[in-house]
């Protein structure tokens, strides 16, 4: 059989195409952005994953680690305090995105335009913020704290509302995209049909954007599964997973079983993440189906409820943020309620200074510029890459890998990778630049997809042209694709900025004397009891992210006057 | 290089090209003399745009050679061979002037500043775009960024000028202008240039040659006359122009049986009793004024009329020829002198000349 190949070859032999001098230059930044995924990504997980296998000396021990973790009653009950308090949030979270979202997408409730503004809101602050407000609400010495009827804040209950709080408006997202790509003539067949409202819900309603939330709850889960944040302020003696990588870690300085919580941690993880893939790919079959966008009619008993229901919830937002913003201004809660800037004055604090912010804006700046660069011209070489399709393919894995690996996994899996004195990229160690990588690595995925779905909606032949015009394609990637992706680019460097901002899960194992940055501080005056700097500083970054979201919009609006004419509709 | 005239400017041999398991291209020949307009033909899925974009190396071909102007070019990537090329999108840069859109081959080069901005102008000129050359591609109609492409493409005056569909997307009054500027401006340059399109009409009108193509290979080379008018296999019979086909046999050489009827024409080399399709097009039945007794005279009746602007096509039946029935096209003209109407009767003549007769199974 292998003979008769081997004459058919002889007979006919295949072209081989020459490698030009475009694929080379082109083959070698996939080389560079190769290396780079491998030290950034997958050499730390793989470190990471044997150091679960090993005991402090550093030999094999097998799964002794494990066997450990999983007959210390007070390290497996974090697993399952994690999964059944992230699996309650995410419900509670989902339910009330689905109500909102409705009344976004499917009814004429009046000032809807507030409604995405406030919802937006949580983005911009750490996930810190709530856990603080929340202290200043309900706890001890808290305006409200008797709501509780004699319940304590630290604990379950505080985890539950700071983590909707701040996931709200991720879920939110999902579900308003999921129902807006409704089909108008399946609800004119139900009206036909004489189908009554409630089983058109759900015989039309549900069925349409199932995929939408099934994909927002897995995302849900995820972020809340793996946040430290919130569990750390306001978590008291709750343990959560995350929460117990950073004991073990910081705390006791056992490496080996930090290790083995994050993979704890990691599976999870990973298996939401599969199955959301899966879930989406059919989300985009839905999509591309050609369907007449719905037109939500007045219903005045409708429309009153969603408006008392998403008053609420906007009122539930501003009262967090605005109780933060009330505990940043104040003297001495709960006996001097004067106004003061006093808690401003962060070089007083001993959770960090003045410096940290300005460390953090440096970073947030670096991380979007440096991030945006890696990642949209990454995905142009994935996308838009001649042959080598094992190499393009390749990269689009590794890229896609980040978005389930959680921030506590990623921050520990550096410093084993990067503090080893025999990595060669062990300079990096303590500085901004890891700070930089491991930002720009936790928020790969997102990016990558933003720009890939971008190139693809360019026309896949202005390659072939500027081949057959011997232009060199770096030429025409200057002069015609970034001109042509800019707003996707604006996009993906104005999500690195704010994540990179607000961020603390991968950088708090990360950052040196010199490089605090103010989200850590955060954690840090809370960690010291001094609440109000703690809060002060929160404020400081939500002023920040809003500002920069401003600007953005701004950019972005001149960005499109300027190009209207060449842009179409 | 034996078989080879030397006026050959690209010369395709063997070409194979697969998807997976799927031929696209199954061992393609073809020369392609220096200056010529060729046109790729055939229906959807044929190949036709996959040839087009191997020879452009955009697609490189699984086995086979391609030379061009002399030079191996098989392997080689788009950008190390000469060509310009247009695409049934244009994929003109949307965020580019039309004047920038033209220059961007030229700017690479090493060219003096002032003879781009002369070549440029000479090519908006060309194309009669002058006046247009500060709009963005998204402020102009079809057509002109249809030419717009084109001049892009010819910009750095490549010895090889391929056209993928590029009138498809155009309404029909300006893509019959266009054909021919297209057709006019290759002349005058003397590009050789090979346009695919599955229009028949553009491909009769445009073409020095046509290359009918069904799945993945070749079925005729030729003329538009002689596509049309002797085409090669039932298949291109079919997909050109109209045809009438019927089953008959060979009953001695020169003279071939359909139903009762006997019609001489030239039957080759094949025997007596070979079965066979015969093929004429409607345009080529005449009718008659009255019987003489000359062959390949039938006897038939209008059965059914579509009238169709300058003339009837006339379903035509024959009791010589069973349930068989020929479609005739009468014009206007000759319809009103017979005043003929559904279940008139008269004689018509197949001319033997053009009988065309394809092998058939069984
Ligand atoms: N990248 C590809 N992968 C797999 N099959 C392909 C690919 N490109 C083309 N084909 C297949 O090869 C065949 C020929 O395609 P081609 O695009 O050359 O057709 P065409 O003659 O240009 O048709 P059309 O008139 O519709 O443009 C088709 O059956 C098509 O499905
Ligand atoms: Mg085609």
């Amino acid at each position: 059989m292998s003979e008769v190949t081997l004459a058919a070859a002889r007979a006919v032999p295949l072209t081989k195409p020459k490698v030009g001098r475009d694929d080379w230059i082109m083959r070698g930044w996939m080389l560079v952005l190769a290396v780079f995924l491998m030290v950034a990504v997958l050499l730390p997980l793989y470190v990471m994953l044997s150091k679960s296998f090993e005991n402090k000396a550093g030999d094999f021990i097998g799964l002794a680690n494990f066997q450990e973790y999983f007959s210390t009653p007070a390290l497996f009950l974090s697993a399952f305090n994690s999964l059944y308090l992230s699996a309650f949030s995410s419900i509670l979270v989902m339910g009330i995105a689905f109500v909102y979202a409705y009344a976004l997408t499917r009814t004429c409730m009046p000032f809807k335009w507030f409604f995405k503004l406030v919802a937006a809101i949580p983005l911009l602050t750490p996930s810190l913020l709530s856990g603080i407000s929340l202290v200043y609400w309900f706890g001890r010495q808290g305006v409200a704290n008797n709501l509780l009827f004699g319940e304590s804040i630290y604990g379950p209950i505080g985890i539950v509302i700071g983590s909707s709080y701040w996931v709200f408006p991720h879920a939110l997202l999902i579900v308003v995209t999921a129902l807006s790509v409704t089909d108008a003539r399946l609800y004119e067949a139900a009206i036909a049909l004489r189908t009554s409202k409630i089983k058109t819900f759900f015989t039309v309603t549900i069925p349409g954007c199932k995929y939408g939330l099934i994909s927002a709850g897995f995302v849900t889960f995820t972020l809340i599964f793996t946040d430290f944040g919130v569990p750390k302020v306001i978590g008291g003696n709750f343990n959560m997973l995350a929460t117990d990588i950073y004991k073990q870690v910081i705390g006791q300085q056992n490496f080996q079983m930090g290790a083995v919580v994050s993979v704890v941690l990691l599976v999870p993880a990973v298996l939401a993440f599969i199955v959301d893939r899966q879930v989406q790919k059919k989300q985009v079959a839905l999509l591309s189906s050609r369907a007449v966008p719905f037109e939500p009619t007045p219903s005045k008993g409708r429309d009153m409820a969603m408006l008392v229901f998403c008053s609420i919830i906007a009122l539930g937002i501003l009262a967090m943020i605005g109780m933060a913003q009330f505990a940043a201004l104040i003297k001495f809660w709960p006996y001097n309620l004067e106004l003061t800037l006093s808690n401003y004055d962060f070089d007083l604090a001993n959770g960090g200074g003045w410096e940290s912010y300005f460390n953090s804006i440096r970073m947030a700046l670096y991380t979007a510029v440096i991030g945006t660069v890696i990642i949209f011209f990454g995905a142009y070489l994935v996308e838009k890459g001649r042959g080598f399709s094992f190499g393009r393919n390749a990269i689009h894995a590794i890229a896609m890998l980040p978005l389930a690996v959680p921030g506590m996994v990623l921050g520990l899996a550096y410093i084993f990778f990067f503090n080893n004195p025999a990595n060669p990229f062990n300079f990096v160690y303590a500085t901004m630049i890891i700070l930089v990588i491991v930002t720009v690595t936790h928020f790969y995925t997102v990016g990558h997809l933003t720009a890939m779905t971008a190139l693809k909606q360019m026309d896949p032949e202005f390659e072939s042209v500027s081949a057959s015009l011997k232009t060199p394609f770096q030429r025409t990637f200057i002069k015609v694709t970034v001109p042509v992706c800019l707003p996707a680019i604006l996009d993906i460097s104005m999500y690195l900025f704010l994540n990179a901002m607000t961020t603390v899960s991968a950088v708090v194992f990360l950052y040196s004397s010199d490089t605090t940055l103010a989200s850590v501080a955060v954690l840090n005056m809370d960690d010291q009891g001094e609440l109000a700097f703690a809060a002060a500083m929160a404020m400081m970054i939500a002023y920040t992210c809003g500002g920069a979201r401003i600007l953005h919009m701004l950019v972005s609006r001149v960005l499109i006057t300027k190009t209207q004419s060449w842009r179409r509709r | 290089m034996a078989g080879t005239a030397d006026d050959t400017f690209l010369q395709i041999r063997d070409l194979t090209k697969k998807f997976g398991s799927f031929t696209a291209l199954d061992s393609i020949s073809l020369d392609i003399k220096e200056r010529e307009f060729v046109c790729f033909l055939g229906p959807s899925g044929c190949g036709k745009t996959t040839l087009l974009r191997a020879i452009a190396g955009l697609d490189i071909q699984t086995s086979g050679t391609i030379r061009q102007a002399g030079k191996d070019i098989s392997n080689l990537p788009p950008e190390e061979r000469d060509f310009g090329i247009v695409f049934q999108s244009y994929a003109l840069f949307p965020n580019l002037t039309v004047n920038k859109n033209i220059r961007y081959g030229l700017e690479n080069q090493k060219i003096s500043a002032d003879k781009i901005k002369a070549r440029v102008a000479e090519l908006l000129k060309l194309v009669d775009l002058h006046d247009q050359d500060d709009k963005y591609p998204a402020q102009l109609s079809g057509g002109q960024q249809q030419r717009v492409a084109l001049a892009r493409a010819i910009a750095t005056s490549p010895g090889l000028l391929l056209l993928d569909e590029p009138l498809s997307a155009l309404d029909a009054k300006v893509r019959v202008h266009l054909r021919g500027e297209i057709k006019s401006l290759q002349r005058r340059l003397g590009v050789t240039t090979i346009m695919v399109t599955h229009d028949q009409e553009e491909a009769l009108t445009m073409a020095d040659r046509i290359v009918v193509m069904d799945h993945g290979s070749i079925e005729q080379v030729g003329t538009p006359k002689e596509i049309y008018g002797k085409p090669a296999t039932s298949f291109v019979a079919d997909f050109i122009g109209t045809m009438n086909f019927v089953d008959g046999k060979v009953k001695a050489r020169g003279a071939v049986k359909v139903g009762k009827a006997v019609f001489n024409c030239d039957t080759g080399t094949m025997k007596a009793g070979t079965p066979i399709t015969v093929a004429i097009r409607p345009e080529d039945i005449n009718a008659q004024d009255a019987r003489k007794s000359d062959d390949n005279l039938i006897d038939v009746k209008v059965l059914d009329m579509e009238f169709l602007g300058s003339f009837d096509r006339v379903e035509l039946g024959s009791t010589v020829l069973g349930d068989t029935k020929l479609r005739a096209d009468f014009s206007i003209n000759l319809v009103r002198r017979k005043n003929l109407s559904v279940g008139s009767e008269l004689p018509v003549r197949l001319p033997g000349d053009l009988i065309r007769l394809y092998p058939r199974a069984g």
